[in-house]
């Protein structure tokens, strides 16, 4: 929230709210005191699924434009590098270097993340979530269907990480280093942007389409580059999540995983950076230990209980829960984040899906 | 705004401390199957014949108690990962037994090469590479695989039947091709024909067959199906509404509890389709009787009768918890002992005897059977013929059937 | 008619040398050349008209989401389930009381109530927040989907239609001279064909109630205008109500008549869900008569994909959809 500040060199150590302190040397330290099971599966894949939320969170939350396919990004990006490196299932595996694979998996997820924006964002709002919706499942079929290059229902396997200054980095406390840098170089770099020109007439454009085209801004423009900037995010993280399960198939990029990544965005917030991230956690530890309380074939119908409260009774998520039991308790002390606040008090009344 | 986050990774890390919990007196098995989405009901199934295997050992092998966790999948090899990790690395397993599909089997046997200490037996996964090649040397499958499931067929509607020419209609993923390597090769090495122009292939979940029906060739003498679940019983409907009349041959799960225990007029059409699997529901063996009223008995609310799946598991439990008998339940060498055992060990199941072969994998009998309708309506695969102690390798030599290829659309070529 | 061959005369030429050379190649026994180039005739044809059908079923899905849309601005991504829903109960109906056509009427009625429900107790109270409503929806079909797991597991499920509805029919068109020179004629399923009757049925009952009655004239009313259409007094929420009822009671009505023609299992509200949107995006959100022409695109696009390049059938769909937004961001008749 005081991004601007942080990264105008206007800030000093004692800025720092002492809560966030303790949650980022709380993350630091994490694998110190865990096992390699909870590093590993609870902490990356909570990176990295939080990683694929923020994708999707920057884009609804600031631009107003609730896409679906930001896990058949990610996917397409996890993919191509199976396709364009190693696997062990004897299909395509070109062979190239991870240091050529990796951009080439980003670079190309942006460019189909930008395409997917293209042809969204010419209609009304509430067509993305359509479209996008159907991108992701023709894409999940397609997939299934194609052996040529995709390999079909069996997909990939044997796709390995880098060995790198002498580290294997599937490693669980390497990896989770590296789930870590990626998603904390993003939660900055959006948090920049919301604060940025770019991302303040994205927010505006959110907010009054109609006004900021009339201002001279290309509105067309502005929402394919916020698509491009989410296909790099959901690109990265994809390329992580094809490193961290070993293997691809069509079922990591099916409906259901589609759904989840938009279950964890709502769930945790979308209104800040760090709701993605929140929702992520609460999704994986649910996902892990659910089995352990409840009886795990109900596990959709809890999910969608808790999908479905958060939409009907806190809008914004877990953080909005969040914000509003702190304001209650200390409703004193106005935080930073309500004196600086530039949003609609209520993100889904914004504009964007005004009749035009 | 991080308060949360914070309070939760507290709490979860709490949580990682307090779970490794381990005591002397128990072992600690887990169980992996699809307890959610589609296959719900045939992972169900599969826990019945875990539990089964259990109770006959009065939930102790070796002197020790024997503790149940299970785990579940959606039958994507993804989440089967996720879960095993779970299992093992959380819970703490040090047997597991699963998973239940195909391209699941793949997926745990390489993760059972990143943990050595874990001995690991199949679930109902029968793609052929689980074991054929580049096996994990703690992966045992006393359960046999999708081409061993058809041995005898091809020879069977060759010489019975009759057959010479057959069109295949399968789904387009491994399992399917494995069935069909393994109906086709000894049917087409006695001279049997199936042109490639003749094989469709379709996208597993499709439920419209009416194209394909439409495109199936008249010169043939009969249709072998290799569908499973929901999407034989959409073209065997179809096939009929559109007036087919050529016989079928059926792939195991074509003709499988699923397929038969069915609500539709569907369930008609398949009478007489003859098919081969490992497990016959009309087989007249004290062995097989007694598993089957054990069954029917322990849960009054299954299948009319155990289904594959049951079986399956059953048997891998059951050979796990024979082995942990014999080294006395001791695991405290990181299993090593218990893996001597069990690659040796040879029993009596209620389908004959299973032993291994140099890569964990069962040599058991195979049922030929065919569908029947029984007393109670229900129906039943009779049983035609048992093809005793089939291998993997269906007979040949090791390297040898590594030279067929990978199983595939064109494999074999037949022509 | 007249006007757009006067306006476009070269388009029409092509369009109806394009008429004329389909029906040829339906009715005309096919030479050697064409069965080289195409496969059999059989296969043409049937594709042809599984394409169609399958479009009669698509716009009975359809229908009722872009009917909803049209009115209330709501995208409702639970339209798939409650097709599926009424599948399952029109099958329990028909099985208890060995009536299919009872089974059809419960389901629509049944899937109706709930659509009511569901505008009545949830979309009211958050009008004009459509993002919200869609998200809700979502909830509701993640749920959904899992209960009917609960209830009606992952067995397959068929009905049993009643007898004269099974097997198939001759048709009066020829796919091949036999040597001893007598015709073939092609076969075809009379229960594919019952369900483009119906869905014709249907589509012409929409456009006469749409048109010819008050309460349509309403219901076009709000489409256009929705606060006008409440300040001239009538009473909205009833009107949109009604308008629930009938898109929800039509996913259920499909439900019944499209798992008669294949059958009932968990992902089928998905599978329908994705087929409604791809209609309605190409045909434009809220207009029925883009339901159909969409219905009828992407059912042959689906059906000649599968029989003449499998893997690629999703793609030609995918690419029909691509090519309307490029071209046509509103659909083929979106008015807005």
């Amino acid at each position: 929230m005081d991004a601007q500040r942080f990264f105008s060199g206007r800030t000093s150590f004692t800025d720092i709210h002492p809560a966030k302190l303790v949650v980022v040397i709380f993350l630091l330290a994490y694998p110190t005191f865990t096992s390699d099971f909870f590093t590993y599966q609870i902490g990356a894949y909570s990176l990295i699924l939080g990683t694929i939320a923020l994708s999707l969170m920057m884009l609804a939350g600031y631009g107003g434009m609730v896409s679906l396919a930001q896990m058949t990004v990610a996917g397409l990006a996890g993919y191509l590098v199976a396709i364009l490196g190693v696997n062990s299932v004897g299909v395509m595996g070109l062979g190239w270097p991870w240091w050529v694979t990796v951009p080439v998996a980003i670079l190309a997820a942006a460019l189909f993340s930008a395409f997917v924006g293209a042809i969204s964002v010419r209609t009304e709002g509430i067509y993305t979530i359509m479209i996008t919706l159907a991108i992701a499942v023709a894409f999940f079929y397609f997939v299934r269907q194609n052996y040529v290059l995709f390999n079909g229902f069996t997909g990939y396997a044997g796709v390995e990480p880098p060995t790198l200054f002498g580290i294997y980095w599937r490693d669980p406390v390497p990896f989770y280093y590296l789930s870590l840098a990626v998603a904390a170089g993003f939660y900055a770099a959006v948090l920049y942007t919301s604060r940025a020109t770019f991302g303040l007439s994205l927010q505006a454009i959110r907010d009054n389409p109609r006004r900021m085209s009339a201002l001279g801004y290309n509105v067309t423009l502005h929402r394919i580059v916020a698509y491009l900037f989410a296909g790099v995010i959901a690109g990265t993280a994809g390329v992580l999540m094809v490193w961290f399960n070993g293997r691809i198939s069509p079922g990591s990029v099916g409906v259901a995983v589609v759904i989840d990544i938009l279950v964890i965005a709502v769930v945790g917030g979308m209104r800040h950076p760090s709701g993605p991230f929140l929702g992520a956690i609460a999704f994986v530890l649910l996902e892990n230990f659910a089995i352990d309380l409840i009886d795990r074939e109900r596990f959709n119908t809890v999910i969608g209980l808790a999908f479905l409260l958060v939409v009907l009774f806190s809008p914004d998520g877990l953080l909005g829960l969040w914000e509003r039991i702190r304001r209650r308790i200390r409703f004193r002390r106005p935080t930073p984040a309500q004196a600086g606040h530039t949003q609609p008090a209520d993100r889904y009344n914004a504009d964007p899906l005004e009749r035009t | 705004m991080f308060g949360l986050a914070k309070k939760i990774l507290v709490a979860a890390a709490l949580l990682s401390v307090t779970n490794v919990a381990f005591s002397q007196g128990t072992i600690k098995m887990g169980a992996l199957a699809t307890l959610e989405g589609a296959f719900t009901v045939l992972g169900e199934d599969s826990m019945r014949g875990v539990r089964m295997a259990l109770e006959e050992f009065n939930y102790q092998a070796g002197g020790k108690k024997i503790e149940l966790i299970t785990g579940s999948s959606d039958a994507s090899p993804d989440s089967a990962i996720r879960a095993t990790r779970k299992l093992v690395e959380q819970d703490g397993v040090q047997v597991l037994i699963g998973p239940l599909s195909g391209s699941e089997g793949l997926a745990v046997k390489d993760y059972a090469k990143t943990q050595p200490n874990v001995t690991f037996l199949n679930g109902t996964s029968a793609a052929q590479d689980t074991t054929l090649r580049s096996p994990a040397t703690n992966f045992f499958r006393f359960s046999t695989d999708g081409a061993q499931w058809m041995a005898g067929l091809g020879e069977y509607v060759y010489k019975e039947k009759g057959y010479r020419k057959v069109a295949v209609l399968a789904e387009d993923y491994s399992f399917p091709y494995t069935q069909v390597f393994g109906f086709l090769e000894p049917f087409c090495r006695m001279g049997g024909k199936a042109p490639i122009e003749a094989r469709f292939w379709v996208p597993i979940g499709n439920k419209d067959y009416s194209s394909v029906i439409a495109a199936l060739p008249d010169d043939v003498d009969a249709i072998y199906v290799a569908l499973g679940g929901a999407d034989a019983v959409n073209f065997l409907t179809q096939y009929e509404q559109a007036g087919g009349e050529l016989p079928l041959v059926g792939g195991s799960i074509t003709v499988d509890q699923t397929v038969l225990g069915s609500k539709g007029r569907a369930r008609d059409f398949v009478i007489g389709t003859p098919s081969a699997g490992p497990i016959s529901d009309t087989w007249d063996n004290a062995g097989w009787n007694a598993f089957v009223a054990a069954y029917k008995k322990q849960f009054p609310d299954g299948f009319p009768s155990p289904s594959l799946f049951a079986h399956g598991y059953y048997i891998n439990t059951k050979a796990a918890l024979l082995a942990l008998d014999k080294v006395g339940g001791d695991l405290s060498d990181g299993g090593k002992k218990l893996r001597v055992t069990l690659a040796a060990l040879s029993f009596d199941t209620p389908t004959g005897q299973v032993s291994l072969d140099a890569r964990r994998q069962a040599i058991a009998d195979i049922y030929l059977t065919e569908v029947v309708e029984g007393p109670g309506g229900n129906l039943l695969n009779k049983t035609i013929k048992v093809i005793p102690q089939v291998t993997q390798t269906l007979g040949v030599p090791y390297e040898k059937f590594l030279g067929y290829g990978q199983v595939g659309r064109e494999n074999p070529r037949c022509e | 008619m007249r006007q757009f061959i006067e306006r476009h005369t070269f388009w029409a030429i092509v369009i109806l040398l394009a008429a004329a050379v389909f029906l040829w190649m339906i009715f005309a026994i096919w030479p050697e050349w064409l069965i080289t180039a195409l496969g059999r005739k059989k296969t043409f044809v049937s594709t042809i008209l599984n394409g169609v059908t399958l479009g009669g079923l698509y716009f009975l899905v359809a229908s009722g989401f872009t009917l909803v849309f049209g009115l209330m601005r709501n995208v409702n991504l639970a339209h798939g389930s409650m097709y599926l829903l009424g599948a399952y109960v029109g099958y329990e109906v028909a099985e208890a009381s060995g009536s299919w056509f009872l089974g059809l009427t419960v389901a629509f009625v049944a899937i109706a109530l709930s659509g009511v429900l569901l505008q009545v107790l949830i979309f009211r109270r958050m009008e004009g927040d459509e993002l919200r409503q869609t998200l809700v929806t979502i909830g509701i079909s993640i749920i959904a989907a899992d209960l009917m797991l609960a209830i009606w597991t992952g067995t397959t499920y068929q009905f049993s239609p009643p007898e004269w509805l099974f097997g198939a029919a001759e048709l009066p068109v020829v796919s091949v001279i036999k040597s001893s020179g007598d015709p073939v004629y092609i076969k075809y399923p009379v229960y594919r064909l019952t369900v483009l009757g119906v869905a014709v049925v249907v589509g012409i009952a929409l456009w006469m109630f749409l048109n010819r009655t008050r309460i349509g004239m309403m219901i076009r009313a709000g489409v256009n205008d929705r606060e006008m259409l409440a300040a001239s007094g009538v009473n909205v929420q009833l009107v949109f109500a009604l308008v629930f009822a009938i898109g929800a009671g039509l996913a259920g009505f499909a439900g019944v008549v499209g798992g008669t023609a294949l059958s009932i299992a968990p992902g089928e509200d998905i599978r329908y869900l994705l087929a409604s949107l791809i209609v309605v995006i190409v045909g434009g959100l809220g207009s029925v008569t883009g339901a159909a022409i969409g219905a009828l695109l992407i059912g042959l696009a689906e059906q000649i994909g599968l029989a003449y390049f499998p893997t690629y059938g999703v793609v030609l769909t995918f690419l029909i959809m691509v090519v309307t937004l490029a071209l046509r961001p509103q659909g083929l008749m979106g008015g807005r």
